[in-house]
């Protein structure tokens, strides 16, 4: 195996760039769609997942067919129908940069998997919590927010933990809407240097790097709001 | 001291604070308007009724016990009082106010669950504190009343720990704490001591009958252990399929049973199928399956020849060696098949010449005496007229 690494340090061709410097900016890319999908999953999922759990059948229906609509069709998919099909049918949406395109239609998908966590975490607890929270005169609303949901997203940190790793590498699709990140970087450097193995190799391991630093902050998230003697779903 | 006497004191103090006259003050369980009534109150699952037309009031100050087996509806109707189901007939009113629009949380009834729902991720101090926080209280006040309140149920020096570090019985008293806090007008206590071991049971039986009557906050209590509902309680209503059976004291409950479910339910007795022979003013006369010709105290309204049930508390019995004559004339013969020694009493089952099975309880008084008769023993058994129950199914 005949390595070469020094061409990282090559120009581009526009005579300021290396390639090195166009991965790092990659690298760049990959964690702002990632970061702002994981904003808007986390939010939407929450909310959607919290939703799923009241006793109003209407909301918990509109939250129900939210979790079906983008469950149910390949990430790939998702993403060129928020690229090339919704700006059709919402001209105004034309305008709007493909990165926002791209956090929305990686944000909601992965937010139909946040909220499916969420659920699962809510009703988890025992119905004497939701109980309780109503008997000693909170309204359902302060119920959710100071009884349920502390105890819920303590529950379902380790899969939400999962997801925010998978957001990190699902985030590679945005390549298909010509947003320069990771992936899209490694396809055109390996093309333009014919080293795609070192090429891919680093590529690899920032995406490693990215994900292992998540998992490892999670964790420590998750040492730190443990309640203490709480052992799995109690009473 | 018994309860019905404590309960006249407590009401008496509470009714001059409130201006009422004197007669309202002594005259038992007639306040103007009852704190709680239940009025004519239906709740189906399905075909099966779990309540069934069940009316009744509940006096401010009370500890009110609901009794009966599992399934009676018991816990229905509990659930039903602090909204989180609706009756589908009939009413539920608080101080004369239907509470069919008030939702769960803006009733001025808390619950204390049988699991104790205390939220894991606060502390106990932070449970405490919890119904005042969201009620918008100032900070000083709720650190005070949270300090009260952990004194009451001695638990001042687990306030910073977690519910999940805590025993069965500090649990029990932080769901306490927590549901007294805001001082409801009415604490609904779902089996609260049903995960108790024995001995702390009693304590806490203890310690909640002390703090209600110091409180004077009201208590409806559900449970289906008879002798905690005797001990607790000023009233208890006894339910079976979703019916009130009766509703009494306990001492009436215990003494005078209406039915045979009654007295089935509630502590040990004799119970037998009897058809009534004669009545008379002073005495009915029986002719008792079993036990032949008995004489019971007289029953209103029981014509000659109505079917029902003759009952006698095994402690209302004597036994004395066959070759003694039997003084009473309610007298029968046997000999002694098996005794249940508890220490303070010895329960003697005692197979009658007759055939039929008979208890009877002695206490076990004299000093250094561990039981009276040994198995196999020739016996008689005896009882006053007055002992016996004339009781209707």
């Amino acid at each position: 195996m005949n390595w070469e690494w020094q061409f990282f340090l090559r120009d581009i061709g526009d005579g300021e760039t290396t390639y090195l410097d166009w991965m790092i900016s990659a690298w760049g890319w990959t964690l702002a769609v990632a970061g702002c999908a994981w904003v808007v999953a986390l939010l939407f999922g929450s909310i959607i997942g919290t939703l799923r759990t009241v006793p109003n059948r209407w909301l918990a229906g509109a939250a129900n067919a939210w979790v079906e609509l983008f469950r149910n069709i390949p990430l790939l998919v998702q993403i060129f129908l928020w690229y090339f099909v919704v700006p059709t049918l919402v001209p105004p949406l034309q305008q709007v940069p493909s990165f926002i395109m791209v956090v929305l239609g990686l944000g909601f998908f992965t937010s139909a998997r946040v909220a499916e966590q969420v659920r699962a975490g809510i009703q988890s607890l025992s119905r004497g919590q939701r109980n309780a929270g109503l008997a000693l005169g909170l309204t359902l609303p302060q119920t959710y927010r100071f009884v349920l949901l502390p105890m819920a997203f303590r529950i379902v940190l380790p899969p939400l933990t999962s997801e925010a790793m998978n957001i990190i590498k699902n985030s590679s699709v945005a390549f298909a809407v010509s947003i320069s990140e990771l992936t899209m970087f490694a396809m055109q450097a390996q093309e333009e240097t014919s080293r795609g193995i070192e090429v891919y190799l680093a590529v690899t391991s920032l995406y490693i790097v990215s994900t292992m630093v998540v998992n490892r902050a999670l964790a420590y998230v998750e040492t730190r709001v443990r309640v203490p003697g709480y052992v799995g779903g109690g009473k | 001291m018994t309860h019905s006497s404590s309960f006249v004191d407590a009401k008496q103090k509470r009714t001059d604070t409130r201006g009422y006259t004197g007669t309202l003050a002594i005259s038992r369980f007639r306040a103007p308007v009852p704190l709680l009534e239940i009025r004519r109150v239906t709740r189906r699952f399905g075909d099966f009724v779990a309540v069934d037309d069940v009316s009744i009031a509940v006096e401010p100050g009370e500890f009110f016990t609901l009794l009966g087996p599992s399934g009676c509806g018991k816990t229905t109707l509990l659930r039903m009082i602090a909204g989180f189901d609706m009756p589908d007939e009939g009413q539920i009113l608080l101080d004369g106010k239907d509470l069919a629009d008030t939702p769960p949380e803006r009733r001025p009834v808390h619950t204390v669950f049988q699991s104790y729902a205390l939220f894991p991720h606060m502390t106990v101090a932070q449970n405490v504190a919890f119904p005042l926080r969201m009620a918008g209280r100032p900070a000083q006040e709720v650190a005070r009343r949270t300090q009260e309140e952990l004194d009451i149920v001695h638990l001042s020096d687990k306030a910073g720990a977690y519910p999940h570090e805590l025993s069965g019985g500090q649990k029990q008293r932080v769901a306490l704490a927590r549901g007294l806090v805001n001082r409801p007008r009415l604490l609904l206590l779902d089996e609260p001591l049903g995960a108790l071991d024995a001995k702390l049971r009693v304590e806490m039986q203890l310690e909640l009958t002390m703090l209600q009557k110091n409180l004077g906050i009201t208590f409806i209590f559900v449970t289906h252990a008879q002798y905690e509902a005797l001990a607790l309680s000023d009233r208890i209503a006894v339910m079976n399929s979703g019916r009130v059976e009766q509703l009494d004291t306990p001492d009436h409950i215990y003494g005078s049973p209406r039915n045979r479910f009654v007295a089935d339910f509630i502590g040990k007795i004799n119970l037998y199928n009897c058809s009534v022979i004669a009545t008379s003013s002073e005495s009915l006369r029986l002719s008792v399956a079993g036990l032949g010709e008995v004489w019971a105290p007289p029953h209103a309204d029981v014509p000659a020849g109505t079917a029902g049930t003759f009952a006698l508390r095994p402690e209302h019995a004597r036994i004395v060696p066959r070759s003694q004559n039997p003084l009473m004339k309610n007298h029968l013969f046997g000999r002694v098949r098996e005794f249940f020694y508890v220490g303070d009493v010895t329960t003697y089952v005692i197979d009658l010449d007759s055939g039929v099975r008979f208890q009877a309880l002695l206490a076990n008084s004299a000093p250094g005496r561990a039981k009276f008769f040994e198995l196999g023993d020739e016996v008689a058994v005896e009882w006053p007229n007055e002992a016996g129950m004339f009781l209707s199914r």
